[in-house]
């Protein structure tokens, strides 16, 4: 374990703003404001090789090159705090652990990009945070460090909470900002891409709140003490959020490089009730699921990559040998049919017939068809859907039918062996 | 009467602009004993941010958080997303649909409670969880839900 990002985190009281100072806390800010120019900020983050911790491991640098390079007056940055991944609860401990961090790199992202405007999306089912957020910012107006001229600083700048209303898809930055404009969370169309064309049509800048969370320690701390910690491709710490039937769940700080295994086993304590592992999930519900001989992987985007997954959230579901993995697989599309926002084709009906064919199977009249078309059904979606949400929906379905492929074979001869489908032992009968 | 003048005053205190049709659709639904916003507000609304009703009616009932039919008092929402299924939340939704009296998706007659299934909101270290109102409950079994329920009744009277 690690404490990088995190280190605040219950160490301080969340809206000390003394407490926060005593620690380096807007040191990184003053540091920017007074001896770097905006190219200079963003060169640093750059140099850093930061990437998003918000799902798609995008390159901060690059992204806010993009927004700084837009010649518009009006621009916007957006922390990006709506948390839906299932099974995803980091940023939580980020944002009440220690929301001046958080602020204080948003307040970086807009001096580097030139936004004199900022929203901070928290997720309605987060009250608390919403709550501590309004009482930080307002700290922050009374002592000079939002409004007019911060420090005495040729630069302006404030914030707004927005609260989000139980919408999955408005963690998609396009409907994220869909919602701050007062509308449905419906994604929109991509290009233009939100660098260039985002929230009421100006630059705008959307960025997860771990990943802004390492901006005061990377400006204040230079580049070259953050590419000390992690991997040669993936550098600085991981939050992660571990659930499921494992011993210890919760959030924890790790370098990148460490393995699944250790994560699973040495810092989580292994499996409740000394179970076997049947998978893990990792990303949350729009992650693959991994069986037991891919646990030697380490946390890195590349080697992550070079299996064809992603990291994602950072959330890791550990589930033990009793869970059955057609209703597992039913689980997680019900999830994606209640949250899809129902503009594509694809995905609004993809998964309502996903469903459709494990239910066959589940109840026992399945048959190799419908394997068939879920693998289908699936593989559509993932080609032709129009965000993230639809794209992801089949991945924990495709790795199911890879990994698993035995037991969807045992349910279409009639068994479940977890015995959780109650039709064992009637073979087809039912069909 | 009362709650035509509450939520004038929530427009005027939020702002009367539309992006802050969500802001305000959140703290209408909060005036109202049986947690939903009712067709006066929606008017109330459209009029207030200059917005068609239909416009505030689709943004109401695209929200899972929002609601525009009636609830109980208590809105309990149990969570079937995965980490909380792998720690049998099945069961928890099983033993409040028989310590309720009542399915998920309804309303007990008395107006007290109200049973829906929703996505994850974080409380996934302590799954398998339910949020009630604001609150969330963790580590749950059978008969833990029966503890709940028995204390939000007594809460209640
Ligand atoms: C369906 C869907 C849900 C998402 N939810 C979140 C979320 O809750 N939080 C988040 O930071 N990013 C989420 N993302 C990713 C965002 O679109 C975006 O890539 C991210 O906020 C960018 O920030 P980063 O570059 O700092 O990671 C989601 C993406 C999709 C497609
Ligand atoms: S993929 Fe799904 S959530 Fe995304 S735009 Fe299409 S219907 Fe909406
Ligand atoms: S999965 Fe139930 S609260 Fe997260």
């Amino acid at each position: 374990m690690k404490s990088f990002v995190s280190k605040l985190c219950g160490k301080i009281m969340p809206l000390s703003l003394k407490e926060y100072r005593e620690h380096g806390g807007f040191l990184g800010l003053e540091k920017a404001l007074f001896y770097m120019s905006p190219q200079e900020v963003i060169d640093e983050i750059k140099e850093s090789r930061l990437r998003g911790r918000g799902g798609a491991s995008f390159p901060t640098g690059v992204k806010w090159q993009l927004v700084a390079a837009e010649g518009d007056e009006e621009k916007y940055v957006v922390c990006n705090a709506d948390e839906g991944e299932p099974g995803t609860f980091k940023d939580k401990a980020l944002l009440e652990g220690c929301p001046f961090q958080v602020i204080e790199g948003l307040m970086i992202s807009a001096y580097a990009v030139g936004a004199y405007k900022g929203y901070i999306y928290i997720r309605g089912e987060y009250p608390n945070s919403i709550d501590l957020f309004k009482k930080a910012i307002n700290i922050l107006k009374k002592e000079g460090y939002l409004g007019e001229n911060i420090l005495g600083q040729n630069f302006s700048f404030d914030i707004e909470v927005r609260s989000g209303a139980g919408a999955y898809v408005c963690g998609e930055e396009t409907a994220l900002i869909e919602s701050i404009e007062g509308n449905s969370g419906s994604s929109r169309f991509k290009p233009p891409y939100p660098p260039n064309c985002g929230l009421w049509g100006k630059p705008t800048l959307v960025n997860n709140v771990e990943t802004l969370a390492n901006i005061p320690l990377i400006i204040s701390q230079g580049a070259e003490e953050f590419l000390k910690l992690g991997t040669k491709g993936s550098k600085g710490t991981k939050l992660i959020s571990v659930s499921g039937n494992v011993v210890n769940k919760g959030v924890f700080e790790v370098e990148f490089g460490i393995s699944l295994r250790e994560i699973i086993y040495d810092i989580c304590g292994g499996l409740e009730g000394n179970k076997k592992l049947k998978f893990i999930q990792v990303g949350g519900s729009s992650g693959a699921c991994l069986p037991e001989l891919l646990l030697d992987l380490e946390l890195d985007f590349d080697e992550f990559k070079k299996h064809n997954i992603g990291i994602g959230s950072g959330a890791i579901l550990v589930v033990d040998d009793s869970c059955c993995i057609l209703d597992f697989m039913r689980v997680t599309t019900e999830f994606f049919k209640h949250e899809s926002c129902g503009k594509c084709t694809t995905c609004r009906e993809g998964n309502r017939h996903i469903i459709k064919a494990i239910d066959r199977m589940i109840y026992g009249s399945g048959t190799e068809r419908d394997m068939q078309i879920i693998k289908d059904i699936a593989t559509i979606m993932r080609d032709s859907s129009l965000c993230g949400l639809g794209q992801a929906a089949p991945i924990p379905v495709l790795s199911l039918l890879k990994h698993f492929k035995d037991e969807f074979q045992e349910h279409i001869n009639g068994y479940c062996s977890t015995g959780v489908c109650n039709f064992k032992g009637e073979g087809k009968s039912h069909g | 009467m009362d709650l035509e003048n509450n939520t004038m005053e929530a427009i005027e205190k939020i702002g009367n602009t539309p992006d802050k049709l969500i802001e305000v659709l959140i703290q209408c639904q909060s005036l109202n004993q049986q947690n939903y916003i009712t067709e006066e507000q929606l008017n109330l609304i459209s009029k207030g941010l200059n917005i068609p009703l239909s416009k505030a009616y689709g943004v109401a009932s695209f929200y899972s958080m929002l609601s525009t039919s009636k609830k109980g008092k208590y809105v309990i929402q149990v969570c079937n997303s995965g980490p909380c299924y792998v720690n049998n939340s099945k069961t928890i939704a099983k033993a409040f649909q028989d310590a309720l009296g009542i399915s998920l998706g309804e309303v007990t007659a008395d107006g007290l409670f109200s049973l829906e299934y929703t996505s994850c909101f974080g409380g996934c270290q302590i799954a398998p969880a339910v949020k009630i109102n604001d609150m969330v409950y963790g580590n749950l079994t059978e008969e833990k839900v029966w503890q709940l329920v028995d204390s939000l009744r007594k809460e209640a009277v």
